[in-house]
């Protein structure tokens, strides 16, 4: 084997990984994928039934009686609390991309950049331990009951505040977590604009600011969506940190935005030890479809960006 | 009959005020916002950093270092070691692969395979870790029946680190200028020499760059190895299966839940020890970089 073929070889099995993580989890959910059909996706249920009782058959499959898995709650939680993280990562982003980009010295903006972009560096368990000893107890003494009082007659900012742990606070720390990606995605795409459409801008009267906002911005807002797609799928597989800050709910939908959440990467860590407790397996199936539909999402997003950023760079190459 | 600058002006613009204070107003409004935005991630930053600063080095002490875990007291030792081998190993793993698809994607990557498999790499990288966790608790721990292990924790984190060391090879490779390709193929290099004697070394500093950066992903990683290298207050005996082993993202996670002021100060040390290594890596990777002093962009001009 030559040496083009060997690295050809490693390459595909490199890519491969992604195609195989996908066919095991569904070959070892394949029997709960069975079980619980599409009640799965738009039941709040998950319940592994009767633990000491003797298994039955059910639709050709053994499980505890009274066993049920529908994971809407899940869903809900990981939608809600990264569409959160992004509403307010999406502006924030971009407005800190803009003050790296114009307003500070090109010497020092590598590493201004650089300070903004450690969050990214941060590991999720230190955003969790963050959250849990410092986070938790300031947002819930001191700012949801201000929130809950001043801003109540907005839909789900009223109601009880709970303490701490919850939708909000999982969407803030998500928000940390993903908006260095933005950021310095869109930092790097506002200083390699081409020279001339700043040029014009001014040329037609611009002040520096509203080239930056009506000229820049609009060029660059290809790589805008699909770094804001990327921080989405960051924030959807998120774990340890939504561990520690969401209050880990089971089977209900939040009420207002301080109420406990599970998201799906999350549940699959603080469920596995109960779910070994299920003599059938079937339990263990059901969070290998968890990973299953959590992966599935994540390479659909990821896909996604992909596409739209590799777009974007063709363009760009164009261009120059 | 001339007219002066000023005078055109007073003919032609419309009077000061109205739409001009409105623009002068706009412009000083958006630097405001841009400016707070920057200044609400800076100081999240150092918000982080000085909590994780202050109470770990309050919660550091020489124990921490010399002695193993007994229940939620004692040191971290065992973890440290455990964090090193499973962070190792799993880079080990990953290079070869990692730099050998990088080679073939930035050599030989003309055909129509190429493109498919940067894709698949890319979004390989944006599969959850948890789910990376997951299949290898099925497949290995499992499947294999090899059960909490350091074998199974290092593969979960060479999958986790293969598409970084991957891409990030291929960028540094493609910086390697055309010319010295064709200089080494005149000579009668083979694609072996040509890719592995010539193109690597000059690119080794990025490289070696992006090898950090995934070991700094290792190290910081928690998700995939809860159900893959489990826990274990004792140092590892170096068997690669069936003996479990402790890392310092687990006792982040698991002792700062417990009512222990002991196990709480584990947890600040940990997150200490795990926070400024992926720190220092960071700050080298950016010297590394750095337009002005980085010695990689250096080389190139």
């Amino acid at each position: 084997m030559n040496f083009r073929r060997l690295t050809a070889f490693l390459a595909i099995t490199a890519a491969g990984i992604l195609v195989v993580i996908v066919a095991f989890l569904g070959i070892y959910a394949w029997p709960a994928l069975r079980l619980n059909g599409s009640a799965f996706l738009f039941q709040n249920s998950w319940n592994l039934g009767n633990l000491y009782a003797d298994p039955i058959t059910l639709h050709g499959q053994q499980i505890m009686p009274g066993a049920h898995y529908g994971i809407l709650f899940l869903i809900v939680g990981t939608l809600l609390s990264t569409a959160i993280a992004l509403v307010i990562a999406v502006p924030v982003g971009v407005g800190s991309a803009m003050f790296l980009a114009e307003a500070v010295p090109h010497v020092l903006r590598s590493w201004v950049s650089f300070f903004v972009e450690l969050l990214a560096a941060i590991p999720s368990v230190v955003y969790g331990l963050w959250g849990y000893a410092v986070v938790i107890p300031f947002l819930g003494h001191h700012v949801y009951p201000f929130l809950a009082k001043w801003f109540g007659f907005v839909p789900f900012f009223g109601g009880p505040t709970g303490s701490g742990y919850g939708l909000l606070t999982c969407g803030f720390v998500l928000f940390l977590m993903i908006v260095p990606l933005i950021t310095a995605t869109l930092r790097d795409a506002l200083v390699s604009q081409p020279v001339f459409l700043r040029e014009g801008a001014v040329a037609l009267g611009a002040s520096r600011f509203e080239t930056l906002w009506t000229v820049l911005i609009p060029a660059t807002r290809r790589v805008l969506i699909g770094s804001s797609i990327l921080a989405t799928g960051r924030a959807l597989g998120e774990t340890m940190a939504v561990l520690m800050v969401s209050g880990n709910a089971l089977n209900y939908l939040p009420a207002n935005i301080y109420t406990p959440i599970s998201t799906m990467a999350s549940f699959i860590v603080s469920q596995l030890d109960s779910a070994l407790e299920d003599p059938t397996g079937m339990a263990v199936r059901s969070l290998a479809e968890v990973a299953l539909v959590l992966c599935l999402i994540s390479v659909i997003v990821n896909g996604l960006a992909r596409v739209l950023l590799y777009y974007e760079v063709r363009q760009s190459q164009r261009v120059v | 009959m001339g007219m002066t600058a000023a005078e055109i002006n007073a003919s032609t613009l419309p009077p000061p005020g109205g739409r001009l204070l409105r623009r002068r107003l706009a412009d000083y409004a958006g630097w405001g916002l841009c400016t707070l935005a920057f200044l609400f991630l800076g100081s999240a930053t150092v918000w982080i950093l000085a909590v994780v600063f202050m109470r770990g080095f309050r919660a550091l002490t020489p124990q921490v270092l010399t002695h193993v875990t007994v229940g939620y007291g004692g040191g971290l030792l065992n973890a440290i070691e455990g964090t090193l081998v499973l962070a190792v190993g799993g880079i080990l793993l990953a290079i070869p692969p990692g730099l050998a698809s990088g080679i073939y994607l930035s050599e030989f990557g003309q055909g129509r395979l190429a493109p498919v498999i940067r894709f698949l790499v890319d979004v390989l990288v944006g599969v959850p870790s948890i789910v990376v966790g997951y299949f290898s608790y099925v497949t290995m721990v499992v499947g294999l029946g090899w059960k909490f292990s350091v074998a199974a924790g290092s593969i979960a984190l060479a999958i986790i680190a293969l598409p970084y060391i991957c891409r990030t090879s291929e960028m540094a490779l493609r910086q390697v200028p055309r010319a010295v390709r064709e200089g080494a193929y005149a000579l009668g290099a083979g694609d072996g020499r040509v890719a592995m004697g010539i193109c690597v070394p000059m690119a080794l500093p990025g490289i070696l760059t992006g090898v950090l950066l995934a070991l700094a992903i290792a190290v910081g990683e928690t998700a995939p190895l809860i159900y893959t290298a489990g826990w274990s207050n004792y140092l590892w005996t170096g068997h690669l299966t069936n003996e479990p082993i402790g890392y310092l993202t687990y006792a982040i996670w698991a002792f700062i839940t417990e009512p222990f002021t002991t196990a709480h100060e584990l947890a600040y040390a940990a997150a200490l020890f795990v926070t400024l290594f992926v720190l220092l890596i960071s700050i080298l990777a950016r010297m590394a970089l750095d337009e002005n002093v980085g010695w990689l962009r250096r080389g190139r001009r």
